[in-house]
This record gives structure tokens, sequence and C-alpha cells, in this order.
């Protein structure tokens, strides 16, 4: 019995000292949502991304950590000089995860599906200024488009545009086959998304992780539990801002606060009086202290923004001090437009964390300078129909966390009502400028034009709030696009 | 009985049809496109109307409701809209959960609490009842939530024995699934084990003021073999009714536990799917869970019969 005893106490000692040499290679990732599915060309969502993109799937092009425009199943590319062709040589020797071949004809595949008129691409637009799509031979394709896009191959790049199979198209929403280094394991849905290294994959020498299990955990603390009984070594988008000093403190845990793509606005319906009026609007300008609202959303990380545009990108402008807080200067405005003792209006929040706790500060700022806002929760669903699609408000919180869409001002059925047709104009012209220092000019021009009309009140860059095991490397410290790329994640030790 | 048993069938009956009309009426009713869900704020009209067209949403809702309640009735549940798998495959992996945490908790929570019920009825205001009746508030005051952070902070943080929280599924194996489910049983348990244990307290001493026990006594039985022979199968009938509403609730009103410990279980898929408005499946799992209620106080019934002989000559 005492001889018994101390054999298993070897063998536990043994299988420890095992464990503890052996190199870990893998990867428990906490996400907030799960995925509806895994098929980003067929929904919206961006845990379908945060699980798919780099890493089961791969596009022509991807968006690297920086937000810059990497190859990615295309090795090169060459752009014809009026911006009217591109011609993309494809990275030989890559094979699906069922073991097919990549070649041009899943290039043509893919992007005549996205255009078909059945097509449920959540991104449709992307494909939009394609004319047609050309394989002269298996490594070659040659998209021609209607007119020029100079931001096409950063397009490209985004997870609806990931090159998919015939032959395993359909069934990618539950079973995912593409040429990425991850392939999928199995899904205990409302739990986790198991994926394992493809043994197959073009560059397989530089992936380091042999699985990756992303978990689902909406609630906050749980979230925190989960990180710190060990159940997960990473969080990359933590959920609970106001825990991440318990986490600073302790040596186990990396603390890394990046930033998003999700400008969070203070919404205006433009169209409603007395919203239609300029000088309200910048009144309501004047009567938000961002640095408030995001001390009291955020527990004080994010950066504040003047202008719907990225503080990482390089054609940012910081307009934060357009319309200083000024409750003063906003009573006088008020005063000035008509409204001397203010007016009542509603403020319809959707569920997402940040925008109740934002509400409550921005309309009790609100109320100093005569404005009631009557807070209304509403639901993911009612918020899109309602809100986004009818225009049913006065008032919301929200953020926009596509990158680079600016452009969504020059829409005039957007839901925030803003109609101006300089700024559309400008657009059109950012749209067709191939030369990136021009580009970068006119975004400028253009985050000034919003900025001076105060279409919304611009809150602050929503931040990316991660947090990871000390000794795990190569995580996305912000998150230029939606993902969760582990491509390049490994143990230190 | 058999009379009984066809008119409780009835009942269940009826109860699914009326349920499953208001829920289809009230998923009709809620603002809220599930295509717009899906495809998020950039999608274009037409890619909408593409998705409405798969999802078989653009048909009239009557055609719609028939053609869902006669899928239902044969079995066949649905594609979910959302996950795009079959809904009973859903429904079936959220029960391999949901199951055995419910049983688990209502097993656990009547092994503590008819003991502990029984124990303060026969120390009936002494220290031991006292004690008892304390236990019984505290569970009743303590939310189930902050009690599960509570063995989350001490039995996974602090000891590392178990897991805070997720299910490895059941093809992982028994042992971790269930080590997944200990800390939530047990969290669900205690405040039912609380609120069943006062309920049998006062049964229990209600019993014991009948005539029937002043009789056994006079006839000469001692006091603890009156309350076995006696009081207990008597004091049964409220308790066992407590039970079933006490089953009826784990089975999908678990859904704070289940999200303190992201248990993928029913109560979180119900929330969800309505969330995102995944119709079908809250249809499903509303119809289901009527009928499950149904069936629960079908049982109920069946047991008071079995405890108390005089129930079933009345021919209810």
């Amino acid at each position: 019995m005492k001889g018994l005893r101390s054999l298993v106490v070897l063998g536990v000692a043994l299988a420890w000292s095992h464990a503890a040499v052996a190199q870990k290679d893998t990867l428990a990732l906490g996400m907030s949502v799960e995925p509806p599915h895994l098929d980003p060309t067929g929904g919206a969502a961006g845990s379908i991304r945060e699980v798919t993109y780099a890493n089961v799937y791969e596009g022509l092009t991807r968006i690297d950590r920086n937000g810059r425009v990497q190859p990615g199943l295309a090795e090169s590319w060459t752009r014809a000089d009026d911006g009217l062709a591109y011609t993309f040589r494809l990275r030989g020797g890559v094979k699906f995860h069922d073991g097919k071949d990549f070649s041009s004809a899943d290039v043509k595949f893919t992007f005549d599906r996205a255009m078909a008129s059945d097509s449920t691409n959540a991104q449709k637009w992307i494909f939009a200024p394609i004319a047609g799509v050309e394989t002269p031979d298996a490594r070659s394709v040659v998209i021609k488009l209607k007119y020029p896009v100079g931001n096409f191959l950063y397009n490209l790049g985004w997870g609806d545009a990931v090159i998919f199979a015939p032959e395993s198209a359909a069934n990618n929403k539950t079973n995912p086959v593409g040429t990425g280094p991850f392939k999928f394991e199995r899904w205990v849905r409302g739990d986790r998304v198991e994926l394992a290294k493809f043994d197959q994959y073009w560059n397989k020498d530089a992936i380091k992780l042999k699985r990756v299990s992303f978990r689902f955990i909406q609630d906050p603390s749980a979230q925190v539990s989960a990180l710190r009984a060990g159940d997960l070594d990473a969080f990359p988008s933590l959920g609970a801002p106001e825990t991440l000093d318990q986490f600073k403190a302790d040596k186990r845990y990396r603390v890394v606060v990046g930033a998003t793509e999700g400008e969070t606005i203070l919404a205006i319906n433009n169209t409603k009086s007395p919203l239609n009026d300029v000088r309200v609007r910048r009144a309501l300008a004047h009567a938000v202290d961002r640095k408030s609202v995001i001390d009291g959303a955020w527990s004080g990380y994010g950066t504040p923004i003047g202008s719907h545009f990225s503080p990482l990108h390089p054609a940012y402008v910081d307009l934060t001090g357009v319309y200083p807080y000024d409750p003063a200067k906003a009573k006088a405005l008020l005063s000035e437009a008509g409204y001397p003792n203010g007016f009542a209006l509603s403020m319809r929040l959707p569920p997402f964390p940040y925008a109740p706790r934002a509400g409550e500060i921005v309309a009790a700022q609100l109320a100093q300078v005569g404005i009631k806002a009557n807070i209304e929760l509403i639901q993911a669903p009612q918020w899109l129909t309602q809100v986004f699609r009818e225009r049913q408000y006065d008032l919301t919180i929200v953020s926009h966390t596509e990158p680079l869409d600016i452009n969504i001002y020059a829409r005039d059925d957007y839901y925030f009502g803003y109609v101006n047709p300089a700024f559309k104009d400008l657009i059109a012209r950012i749209d067709r400028t191939l030369d990136d220092g021009e580009r970068n000019r006119l975004y400028g021009e253009a985050q000034r034009m919003i900025a001076t009309d105060s279409v919304n009140v611009f809150l602050f860059q929503l931040p990316k709030l991660g947090v990871w095991n000390a000794d795990l490397d190569g995580l996305w410290e912000n998150s230029p696009i939606q993902a969760n790329d582990v491509t390049q994640a490994y143990w230190k030790r | 009985m058999i009379q009984f048993c066809l008119r409780r069938l009835a009942t269940l009956c009826v109860t699914l049809i009326a349920a499953s009309a208001v829920v289809f009426v009230v998923m009709e009713v809620l603002p809220g496109d599930p295509a717009v869900v899906m495809l998020g704020t950039e999608a274009q009209p037409e890619t909408l109307a593409a998705l409405r067209k798969q999802l078989g949403l653009d048909r009239p809702a009557p055609e719609r409701y028939v053609t869902w309640l006669a899928g239902f009735v044969t079995g066949d549940l649905g594609l979910s809209q959302t996950y795009r798998v079959p809904v009973s495959e859903l429904i079936a992996d959220r029960l391999a959960i949901t199951g055995p945490l419910a049983l688990a908790a209502i097993v656990l929570s009547t092994a503590i609490a008819l003991p502990l019920g029984l124990f303060a009825a026969a120390r009936h205001r002494r220290l031991g009842d006292a004690g008892v009746m304390a236990f019984g508030q505290l569970g009743l005051a303590v939310p189930n939530f902050w009690f599960g952070l509570l063995l989350v902070l001490v039995f996974s943080i602090s000891l590392g024995w178990l897991p805070a929280g997720g299910f490895p599924g059941w093809q992982g194996g028994i042992g971790p699934a269930m080590r997944a489910l200990i800390l939530p049983a047990v969290a669900l348990a205690l405040p039912q084990a609380a609120i069943l244990a006062r309920v049998a307290r006062s049964a229990i001493l209600d019993a014991m003021a009948e005539d029937y026990v002043r009789t056994a006594r006079a006839k000469g039985l001692t006091r603890r073999a009156a309350l076995w022979r006696h009081v207990l199968r008597n004091a049964m009938i409220p308790i066992v009714t407590i039970m079933g509403l006490q089953f009826s609730f784990l089975l999908a009103g678990a859904i704070i536990i289940e999200n303190v410990f992201y248990l993928p279980g029913l109560g979180r898929l119900v929330f969800q799917a309505i969330s995102q408005r995944d119709l079908i499946v809250v249809k499903d799992i509303v119809v289901l869970l009527a009928g499950t209620v149904v069936f629960i106080n079908f049982v109920v019934d069946l047991l008071y019969a079995v405890l108390d002989p005089r129930l079933r000559s009345f021919r209810t």
C-alpha cells in the first residue's frame, strides 16, 4: 500500500516535471460573444471574425496588427496605371483543410459568389466596384474594376473577402474549411470552438501553437474569474475595465491597453427639430465632458476623439479642441437658437456595456445645460431596426467598429440624417484617389467638415483591454480589424 | 385513474397549443428583424431580401405558424436561424447540461432540506430550530449569483480545486464534466434547500398538531414513531408541491447561475435566442418548456395520489 502510494506520487511528480519542461503549445483564449456560425461571408457578427480571421481563413490580402495591408494568398500584385485592374500572383503549394489545392478558380468562385444576386455577404459593397474576375492561369487572377477604388487592396483584407472553395463553401457555417494555419476541430455550442494546427499549411514552420481553444464568456465578472483561476490564458478584449488594476498588480499577467476601430459617439438625429439646428448640436458638444464620460464608462481607458476617425490612422487629425467642455457656452448657444430653457428628448441606448454607462453620464451633463434626456434601454435587434433602420430616436450612443468608416456620413439615408453635398463630393474624391498622401490629406478635410457641422458628439475611441499570461507573446495589442489573430502567438517559456 | 390521466393529457395538449400561439404572436410583434440582426449595419436591401427568402421569412405569418406547428408535432423542430444546425440538436446539447444540473440541484437540496426540516420540527422552539430558521433566512436573502461568485472565489481561484466555469462536454469524459457541474449545482441547491427546509419544517409542525397524531400518541406510539409513521407522509404533500415548482424553475430559470459559471445551458440558449431574434429556437423551447411544466405538474399530481390514498378514491 505504501509502495503503491509512493509510486503514484512519483508518477505525478514525473508528469509534473515533464509538463514544466515541455514548451507549452496550446492557448485558451476568452471572448465575450459566441459567434452564431463560422462563415464571415454570410453574417455581420464581429465574433465570427474574432475566431476565424487569419486563423482559419485567408484572403488575397490581409490586414496586419498595425492596420497595414500585407500579402495573403496573393504573394504580390500590380495595379494598372488607370487603377481599373489588379493582377494578383497567387501563392503556390497552398491547400485547403480538406486537402484540396488552392487555385485561381477558388478566387473567382469566391468573388462571383459574393457578387451574386442571392449573396448574403454583409459587406457586399466591397465587391460592388468589380466588373469581372479573370483567371489566365492557376496562379494568376486579374480583377477588373468599374471605377478606381483607392482602398481596394485594404477592402480585400476584410474578413468578408476571404477565399472559399466551391466544394466546401456551403458548409462553412458549421464546418469551416479554409487555407489558414488552423483547422476547425470541434464546437461545443455555448462554450468553446477548438482549432488545431493544419499540418499542410504553406507557412507551417512559422506557427508555434498546436491547439487553440476560443471560449465564450459573456459575464464580465465570470471573465475575470476564468482568468484568475487559470482556465484561460488570455482575454484580448476584457469587458471589466474596473478590474484591470488588480491584474496589473499581479506579475502572472500582462495588461495591454490598446485601441479598436470603434469610434464611440453620441449619435444625433439631424433630421429632427431642434437637433437639425447646428447651434443646438454644437451646444450638445460643448455640454459633454469627454473625460468624465471615459472615466465613468470605461474606468478612464479610451482616447477622446473630436471627429469620426481612428487616432491610430496616419490621416488622423486631433479635433477634440473644436468644442471644448463649456456649459456656459452651451447655454448661450441654446439661447441663441431659441431654447433658453432647454428642451426634452429621448436617448435610446443599445445593451453594449459602454452605452448605458456613458449614457447616464451624458444625460447628467446635458441636464446641466437644461436638456432633459430620457434614457430608454433597448435590445440590440430593436436598436438595429428602430434606431438604425427607421431613425426612431433623438440621441443614442454606439461604437462604430468598422475600420475607416467616415464615408457613412456621405450616405443620405444613414441614421444620422446628415446631408451635405460637399462632404459627399469629398468622399467620392477620396474613393478615387490612388495616392496615399493625397488621400490622407483629403481624409483630414473630411474629419474637419463633420466636426464643424457637429453632426454627432464624438466621445472616445473604444479601447481594447487585453489581459494575458505574462509568458504569452505575439497577440495583437490593437484591433485595426476585428480579429484574434493567433498566428504569431507563442509561449516564451 | 385512467380518466385522471386522460384529462391531464388533454390539458397538456391545450396548454401546448395555447403556448405555441402566444409565443408565435409575441415573437412576431417583437421589434427587430432577424435578417438585419444577422447581416448588421452595412447590409444592402437586396442582401436582406435574399436572406429573408433563404430563411423563409418572406412567407405570410399564418402559413409560417402552421408549417412550424406541423413540423413540431411530427418531431421536426426546424433549423436554427443563427447557428444553422437542427434545433433538436441544440436543445439536446443544452439538456445534456441543464438536465443533470437540475437533477443534481434538486437531489442535493432535498438531501439537505428534509433532514433539516425534520430536525427543526423535532426541536421546535429550541436552539436547533432557531439555527435551521436562521439558515433558511440566510439562504433566502443571499442572491444565488453572489453565492456562486463566492464559491468560485474560494474553490477555483484560492484553492484551485474546481474550474471557475464552462463545460468541457460529455465527450471529453464524465470526470471533467461532473467537476464542471459541482459548483453550479451547489450554488443552485442551497437557496432552494433553504426554501424547502422552511416548508418542510412548517408542514411537519402542522401535521404534528393534527388530531390523528394525538390519537397515535394516546395509543402509545413514541413521539419519534408517530413522526415517522404518520406525520411525515402527510407532510410530504406541500413538500412535493414545492419540489415540483422548483424543478420547473431549475430547467429554465437558472439563467443567472449559467451566466456566472458560463455554462451553455437551456436558460442561456433561450436568452441568447431572444436577443439574436432566432425565432424558431425561442418558439420551440418555450413550447417544450410549457410541456415539461405541465408534465411535472402531472407527476406531482400522481405523487399526491401515491402519498394520500384518499385522493385516489376521489377520482379527480
